[in-house]
């Protein structure tokens, strides 16, 4: 076990899987010469040539397309959007075509590509470049999304996002690159998509986050267990296909459920969750499921504006002790 | 310094070989083997013969809506035929005479339009891809097939069709872009018709030309009469060989018309004039062609028949099929069956089978009033 950074293990599981299988072939925007925007792709270029990192023109949705048509014959690309706010320049393709060509081919081909790339909010980027872009994608059938919250995480799952036969959407994050944790150097350690992960265990309310604030909700639980409120801290990592049975698991256990998520809220995560937990699960609430959400508005520049907008620690403290005196 | 032109200097030629008048230009004349020309007449007429029947079978109601190719056999066959069956075919959504020719069974083509996905799917040895229904959507795709041949060095060409109207789309752009700096093997086949539903080629495009819109990307375009199947065919053959032997990608712009309606559910008498559909009619792509291939004796006796004999037993085997399985819904969405849909699978399932019990029986419960019809207290008083 090795302790690297979050960036080093998305690096790792690039390099293993491209040496394991000559048809992985990474393209994108400054991934090459460059390294990436974000240095995922450090050393790649150096060490598979142009033919297997591939630098783009600027067009996403170009080389999203190629993509899908490389994977149609059979490579299995990693296509790198710089942020995924630029994903939407390439909507069409991951949603039309991605998403739908095995299914119009009648299972003649299928198209097992992933597109990566960090996404949600971070430090003071802004509205164009601070949104949670995994709610475009969740809705789509025939896309799988993940959304990785620690290093090990990040690699065992984009290896097995790779080995996938699906379009997969693969969303990191720029405020977690830099985080540091154990990841296992076997190169074939992978975590199965659709699994999630109980990062605390809890008796009294589940908290389902991941993420930034998958993080802020264990500094939460580490507080409310000093006046006596035990949380569970569940991850979903892979937000589609959900692994739903370990997660109403955990609501029929601690009979309460809170949701803290990132993004602007309205027909996000927490309302697909919060659904899902009423239908399954309605019988076991001691209260109702309750959503903790950035505000239904752009992202502001302004780094106090950022923080009002941002789910903090002091709502989610007080969402959860209300739902706990209920 | 003065302003100087820069080399090179970019031409767009125009192909004629054999024009509406039946004038042939015999240093031109592509060197095609009688039995090749016979082929490839009979490939147009049964494109013909087949569009307007289907176009009946939708009146009927026996199939849904499509894109008829009425008008436009000599631009899609012309192309075509010069392709391996090992090479790609990357249709849009009006190309049936190329997807019949490269192998797709006529029933199958009508089960297609019947709405069965089976009818889109290619049979495993047939390099093609089903149809597309956003517009230029699959031209990225065929750049990523050309790049993934290449990447694993497949001897294979690529060509790709698409209207006029496509010219207008951001990935007809990105697409070419691509092709021109990868300098894969493509072939980019424009079928401009004239119109985008609607939309007339000057209110889509202020170029001269779409041919020209290649050299922005560094390689050759070439305009040719998509009416002649000659011209389509030489300037295409040219095209394939280039690409195969390594020189790069080439944009054919065949100039034709779409004789018919843009799909079964358009009515284009709405926006253009009787006096234009003639005027093209006179420059119909198979007259021209049975006249050449009469003076070369290469005409059937009976080829009609035998055209129609062969689409009639096809549709009598399209409409001897099933109907689709109500559970074939959740195939093919992922290349496994995920935890969601077979649980919506299973209960679909459960629904269909006492559906089918209670219809057994015929003990149908009294229907519930509609809205409206409810004896409420309201209306009692
Ligand atoms: C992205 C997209 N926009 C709009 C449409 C609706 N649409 C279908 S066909 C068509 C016209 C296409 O014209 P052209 O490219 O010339 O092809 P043609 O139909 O003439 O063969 C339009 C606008 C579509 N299918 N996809
Ligand atoms: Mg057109």
């Amino acid at each position: 076990m090795a302790v690297m950074t979050y960036r080093e293990a998305l690096n790792l599981a690039l390099r293993e899987e491209m040496h394991r299988d000559p048809r992985v072939f990474l393209i994108g925007e400054e991934i090459g010469l460059y390294d990436g925007a974000y240095k995922v792709t450090q050393g790649l270029l150096k060490e598979f040539g142009e033919r297997r990192v591939v630098d783009t023109p600027i067009c996403e949705s170009g080389f999203t397309g190629v993509a899908v048509g490389a994977a149609m014959l059979g490579l299995r690309p990693v296509v790198e959007m710089m942020t995924f706010n630029f994903s939407i320049l390439a909507l069409d393709q991951i949603v039309n075509s991605a998403a739908k060509l095995y299914y119009m081919s009648g299972g003649q081909y299928s198209v097992p590509m992933v597109i990566r790339g960090p996404g949600g909010p971070a430090h003071q980027l802004a509205a164009q470049h601070s949104q949670s872009m995994e709610v475009y994608f969740y809705h789509v059938p025939g896309l799988k999304v993940v959304r990785p919250s620690t290093p090990r995480d990040a690699k065992g799952l984009l290896k097995s996002a790779i080995r996938d036969d699906n379009p997969v959407i693969f969303i990191e994050a720029e405020t977690l690159y830099g985080i540091k944790g154990e990841v296992p150097d076997d190169p074939e350690f992978t975590i199965p998509l659709g699994k999630a992960e109980i990062r605390r265990e809890g008796t009294d309310v589940t908290v389902f986050a991941y993420m930034g604030m998958m993080y802020r909700a264990l500094e939460v639980a580490e507080e409310l267990a000093k006046e006596g409120i035990s949380c569970e801290v569940v991850d979903p990592r892979t937000l589609r296909p959900m692994d739903i049975e370990t997660m109403i698991g955990s609501v029929r256990k601690t009979h309460r459920a809170v949701v803290v998520e990132a993004g602007a809220g309205f027909a996000g995560m927490g309302s697909e969750i919060a659904a899902f937990v009423t239908e399954n699960a309605f019988d076991d609430l001691d209260a109702p499921v309750e959503r903790i959400t950035g505000a239904n508005a752009p992202m502001p520049y302004a780094k106090n504006l950022e923080q009002a907008k941002t789910p903090s620690k002091e709502k989610i403290i007080a969402t959860i002790r209300r739902v706990c005196s209920a | 310094m003065p302003r100087r032109v820069l080399d090179p200097q970019f031409v767009i030629e125009h192909l004629s070989i054999l024009d509406s008048d039946g004038n042939l230009d015999t240093a031109l004349e592509p060197d095609i083997a009688p039995a090749d020309l016979k082929r490839l007449y009979r490939a147009m007429l049964l494109g013909r013969r087949l569009d307007e029947r289907m176009v009946r079978l939708q009146r009927q109601g026996r199939i849904g809506t499509f894109a008829p190719i009425k008008g436009q056999e000599a631009s899609q066959m012309g192309s075509v035929f010069t392709l391996r069956p090992t090479d790609w075919m990357v249709p849009s959504f009006r190309e049936t005479a190329a997807m019949i020719y490269r192998g797709w069974p006529i029933e199958k083509v009508l089960l297609l339009f019947a709405g069965s996905l089976e009818g889109g799917r290619p049979a495993p040895d047939q390099h093609d891809l089903p149809i597309t229904v956003p517009v230029a959507t699959q031209l990225p795709h065929a750049v990523g097939l050309a790049y993934a041949a290449q990447y694993r060095e497949d001897n294979v060409v690529v060509m790709a069709y698409f209207g006029d109207g496509a010219t207008s789309e951001g990935d007809f752009h990105e697409a070419l872009n691509f092709a021109g700096v990868w300098h894969v093997p493509i072939v980019f086949v424009c079928q401009n018709n004239q119109w985008a539903i609607s939309v007339p080629i000057k209110k889509q495009t202020h170029s001269r030309t779409l041919a020209q819109k290649a050299l922005a990307y560094g390689f050759p375009g070439i305009q040719v009469d998509g009416n002649d199947v000659l011209a389509v065919y030489a300037a295409s053959r040219e095209a394939v060989e280039r690409a195969r032997a390594g020189e790069g990608p080439t944009l054919i712009e065949c100039v034709t018309y779409r004789l018919g309606v843009h799909t079964t559910a358009d009515d284009p008498t709405k926006y253009r004039s009787e006096e234009e559909v003639k005027a093209w009619e006179q420059k119909d792509p198979l007259t021209r062609f049975n006249a050449y291939l009469q003076k070369k004796n290469l005409l059937e006796e009976g080829l009609e028949e035998q055209i129609d004999a062969e689409i009639a037993a096809a549709v009598q085997r399209f409409e001897a099929m099933a109907a689709a399985d109500p559970l074939t819904i959740f195939d093919h969405v992922y290349a496994e069956l995920p935890p969601h849909l077979r649980a919506q699978k299973e209960e679909l399932r459960e629904r269909l089978e006492k559906d089918v019990e209670r219809r057994a029986d015929e003990e149908l419960p009294p229907p519930l009033p509609m809205r409206g019809q409810r004896k409420t207290s309201r209306w009692q008083n």
